[in-house]
């Protein structure tokens, strides 16, 4: 049984396919790598799981529970019954690259918001919730600082945090390192290494080639909108099959 | 030339009812105005034209034609039909206070309105993909996410609007009520002294213009702590 499964994904922006039939799978507690060159697709596919982008065929599965889709006027799909769609999302919470936290509240606001305003959680409990996790990732200091008051490492560890309170099913991160400066990659990484070590299903889009080989147990290398190369991160890496990934790993590793 | 004290003097428990009488129609327009913006505002940044362009139509109307005009036609332009004379809301449309209030509050509501989209319009899209990822509804969408922060941006501009509606509360003594401008007429009326008569409404004025860009700053300390450099 798989947490999250997508079948058969396909994505165009006008005349220009960009995701032309993505697969993929994860079993609770994979931690699954998504690599590829800028435009390669592997940020649409992300944002077409929880629907942020609206695909124009496949499927999207959580727990074997189908996502119902219905075409729009042009052709894209969207879903059929926005309650269904809002929970699925709840569920699949969301890292960003470049964090958006809410900027009018405080970090401990922004991990409270969802608990309370999505699940219904009583406020006390979110708020005992939302200490934890900000302790968790090692900003609980930071509480009652806006995001805009934050370091970059700090902002997206609040993000982290804020998907976390979800006690989410699977998460996406999108690039959660590349918006920041170099010598605060490693605390963002450090804290998904944790989570990747609890047993997290974890969907990550990354550049970081270290991370993708130390802690995924999955690595899809996306091409042109198509999945090159897949399998075990380690292997995958130290030998590559196609000549795309092996160009991509020459020029990221240089 | 000499300024005549006593006169100022003797005409102040005057200008003080006109402060009073300011106020209360600056606090209800305000009131009432920024009731009606925040519908109007979101209905402004809809997608869907027919949503959007009544919203449009209202606010470019209202904020097309001189506040005067618009006064005018509804306290004296409205008494012209009989229907309306006749109608229950005449005991409300032929009270000076009612009509100014109403005028106001539908003036400002104009202004306030194309502030307020302006603001949502400005929510930066990060955070409203960040709250539907989240599984937010629409409705919880508006109502934690885009309102909160918008209110919040427009403060600044919103304080502008506010004083420029101090300002115009005085287009009230016209229609006969006594406010700054009505006392400072009267007092002119009686005694012939404009210049003492005029110097000390503009005096009441810049006072009420000080407390109030001081309450907005204070607002602005407590809700926009979150654009402010950080402190410490």
């Amino acid at each position: 049984m798989y947490k999250l499964e997508v079948q058969d994904l396909h994505k165009r922006y006008g005349a220009n396919e960009v995701l032309k039939g993505v697969s993929l799978a994860a079993k609770a507690g994979d931690v699954i790598s998504l690599i590829g060159s800028s435009g390669s697709g592997k940020s649409t596919f992300l944002r077409c799981i929880n629907l942020l982008e609206q695909p124009h065929s496949g499927q999207i599965l959580l727990n074997g529970e189908a996502l119902k889709l219905v075409p729009t006027k042009d052709g894209a799909l969207k879903a059929a019954e926005p309650k269904q769609l809002q929970r699925m999302r709840s569920r699949l919470a969301m890292v960003f690259q470049h964090f958006n936290l809410w900027s009018h509240m405080s970090a401990l606001e922004n991990v409270m918001e969802a608990p309370v305003h999505v699940l219904g959680m009583s406020k006390a409990e979110a708020r005992d919730k939302a200490e934890h996790y900000l302790g968790k990732v090692g900003v609980a200091h930071r509480k009652d600082a806006y995001p805009a008051h934050m370091s970059g490492g700090e902002q997206q560890r609040v993000a982290i945090a804020r998907a976390l309170a979800m006690e989410p099913e699977v998460m996406l991160f999108d690039e959660p390192t590349s918006a920041l400066d170099p010598e605060l990659v490693g605390e963002v990484l450090r804290v998904m290494q944790d989570l990747a070590q609890e047993g997290r299903t974890m969907l990550v889009v990354t550049h970081e080639m270290g991370f993708a080989r130390e802690v995924s147990n999955q690595l899809v290398f996306l091409h042109k909108g198509v999945v090159e190369e897949r399998g075990n991160p380690r292997e995958v890496l130290a030998n590559p099959q196609s000549e795309r990934l092996q160009q991509f790993l020459a020029g990221s590793l240089k | 030339m000499m300024f005549d004290y006593n006169v100022i003097l003797d005409s102040l428990p005057l200008y003080f009812g006109g402060v009073l009488v300011t106020l209360k129609i600056l606090l209800i327009a305000l009131a009432f105005g920024l009731a009606l913006a925040v519908p109007l505002a979101l209905m402004r940044v809809s997608r869907s034209p027919w949503v959007n362009a009544p919203a449009w139509l209202y606010t470019y109307v209202i904020r097309g034609t001189p506040m005067l005009v618009q006064l005018f036609l509804i306290y004296y332009g409205l008494a012209q039909f009989e229907a309306v004379r006749e109608s229950v809301l005449w005991p409300y449309l032929s009270n000076a206070t009612f009509c100014a209030c109403l005028a106001f509050a539908i003036n400002t509501s104009a202004y306030s309105a194309e502030i307020l989209a302006g603001s949502l319009k400005a929510t930066p899209p990060g955070e409203i993909e960040a709250a539907r990822a989240m599984g937010m509804s629409r409705a919880t969408l508006y109502r934690r996410i885009l309102l909160p922060s918008a209110l919040r941006r427009a403060l600044p501009q919103y304080s502008n609007e506010v004083i420029m509606m101090l300002h115009t509360t005085s287009l009230a003594s016209i229609v006969t009520l006594i406010d700054i401008t009505g006392a400072a007429r009267t007092v002119n009326a009686q005694y012939y002294l404009p210049f003492e008569a005029f110097l000390t409404a503009g005096a009441f004025y810049l006072m009420l213009t000080f407390i109030l860009v001081r309450l907005f700053k204070y607002a602005e300390r407590r809700w926009l702590a979150y654009l402010a450099p950080r402190r410490g």
